[in-house]
């Protein structure tokens, strides 16, 4: 589980996170969504470590993450992985490599062993008989795939997704917002993602979180969204359909 | 004020670069990836200028001295000094700076602007140490090696420009440069060009590393790296010189 105390961040004077409360249970997907510049982002860089509040607190089962010595903070962050809105792949390194990677520096598996694990997280994500190709010769979906597969490499207890839906065709979306909630489910993990697409709430999402102007202005389960009386998230999903 | 704020950003660029590494193999592979990128990636521009710079500083020479009281090898042991105690190392390691600094400069600031940067500290990776530490190194064990090839090429060139133009045979020329031959001279030289390595490398991976923004960010930060590594060796050459000449 990974739980924020009055979580706050400012830029240059100005607040963009005032004070985020908010719980993300283990084994569900989290959903954070949110207008563009709502603060989602920067709450999700405060969470892995990318920001420093400014103050407030965020928690690992228990470990306060904003709080940890430089060595202890690496080891949780071995514990996350992470899929970003523009995949993030190492331009100079295959797909196999870049799977590889966390193994290599973190592991002492042999490259046999790799290997196994590499074509076995591949496979994850239906992405077999590419591990020589380079991330500029597969498309963006499948990009997103092997970022996916990248990500889970290691045994992670938490997985972080930032748009993962951003610029792909409707059918890609559809298959990689089943592929993070077979993840999710399949290995017990907390999955958080921030999303603008309804469509991906509403298709895999447990609990959500509606961030406006950088507070917490609803959360709930998915199912409670659609009789939620909060006038701004009924606006934003009015928005987000027509 | 900037300045200062640089200057200091940098310092703790450098000191968060020497934390200790996640595993050393993945260090020395990439460190000798990087050793083939600027070493042998730089040879045949190094080749080129050093022949050059010697066979002009020889012509150069001999027309300012043309006198029946100056000897010929006199001509050969300035070619030979000027080469050893500046023109191959900082010429050598200026045009580097344009090379190999606007290279890691923009590999690392793309690296930055694509997340890729980010990828690596949420991996729980040292990126600053991953990126930038392996092309220091490399830099440092490639860089003077570098000035020891154009040293022994920029006299070839002395050598070849004399018997070509006939104003001295290679006789004189190798008579003059091991008369004035002094191996403080070498050291000298081996003293500037790692000073330079270490300019060139690391203040174009802190360029690429402090990138923020697009395209235009990372030409704008490879151009910095060019233009503040050329200053910062020009400055540490006069420096070098007042303290160990």
């Amino acid at each position: 589980m990974i739980e924020l105390r009055d979580v706050r961040k400012s830029f240059d004077g100005e607040e963009i996170l005032k004070g985020i409360n908010a719980k993300f249970e283990t084994g569900k997907v989290n959903l954070v969504i949110g207008s563009s510049g709502s603060g989602k982002s920067v709450m999700m860089k405060c969470m892995v470590g990318l920001l420093t509040p400014t103050s407030g607190n965020v928690f690992y089962d228990d470990r306060d993450f904003t709080n940890l010595e430089y060595s202890a903070l690496r080891e949780v962050r071995r514990e996350i992985g992470m899929l970003f809105q523009g995949t993030a792949l190492f331009d100079s390194l295959t797909v196999e490599e870049n799977v590889e990677f966390t193994l290599k520096m973190f592991t002492k598996m042999t490259k046999a062993e790799r290997r196994d694990r590499v074509n076995f997280c591949l496979e994850q994500v239906d992405m077999r008989g590419i591990n020589d190709k380079y991330p500029a010769e597969i498309s963006g979906g499948m990009q997103k795939r092997v970022g996916i597969a990248r990500a889970i490499a290691l045994d992670i207890k938490y997985l972080f997704c930032d748009e993962p839906n951003s610029g792909l065709d409707p059918v890609t979306s559809r298959l990689i917002d089943e592929l993070l909630q077979q993840i999710t489910e399949e290995f017990n993990i907390t999955t958080i993602i921030n999303t603008h697409d309804m469509k991906t709430v509403f298709d895999i999402g447990d609990d959500v979180i509606f961030i406006y102007q950088g507070n917490n202005e609803w959360s709930g389960k998915v199912k409670d969204i659609k009789s939620c009386d909060n006038e701004m998230l009924t606006n934003f999903i009015k928005a987000s359909f027509f | 004020m900037s300045f200062f704020y640089q200057f200091g950003k940098y310092l703790l660029f450098l000191k968060g670069m020497f934390s200790k590494p996640e595993k050393l193999s993945v260090y020395l592979d990439r460190t000798i990836t990087e050793m083939n990128n600027i070493g042998v990636g730089s040879l045949s521009i190094v080749v080129i200028i050093a022949i050059f710079q010697g066979a002009v500083t020889t012509l150069q020479i001999a027309y300012q001295l043309i006198s029946p009281l100056i000897a010929k090898p006199v001509i050969g042991s300035i070619v030979s000094d000027s080469s050893m105690l500046e023109l191959a190392p900082t010429i050598t390691c200026l045009v580097l700076a344009g090379k190999v600094g606007s290279h890691i400069a923009s590999e690392i600031g793309s690296m930055k602007v694509r997340e890729q940067v980010d990828a690596l500290e949420v991996m729980g990776i040292n990126s600053s140490g991953y990126l930038a530490l392996p092309k220091i190194v490399a830099g440092l064990i490639m860089i003077p090696m570098l000035v020891i090839v154009s040293i022994f090429l920029s006299n070839l060139g002395g050598v070849i420009a004399g018997e070509a133009s006939g104003i001295l045979t290679s006789e004189e020329y190798l008579q003059g440069a091991r008369e004035s031959f002094l191996p403080y001279n070498l050291f000298f030289a081996l003293v500037k060009a790692v000073t330079y390595a270490f300019i060139i490398t690391s203040v174009s991976a802190f360029q690429g590393y402090t990138t923020e923004g697009g395209a235009l960010e990372v030409g704008a930060s490879s151009t910095k790296a060019v233009v503040y590594s050329a200053v910062a060796i020009l400055f540490s050459d006069y420096l070098l010189a007042q303290l160990m000449l």
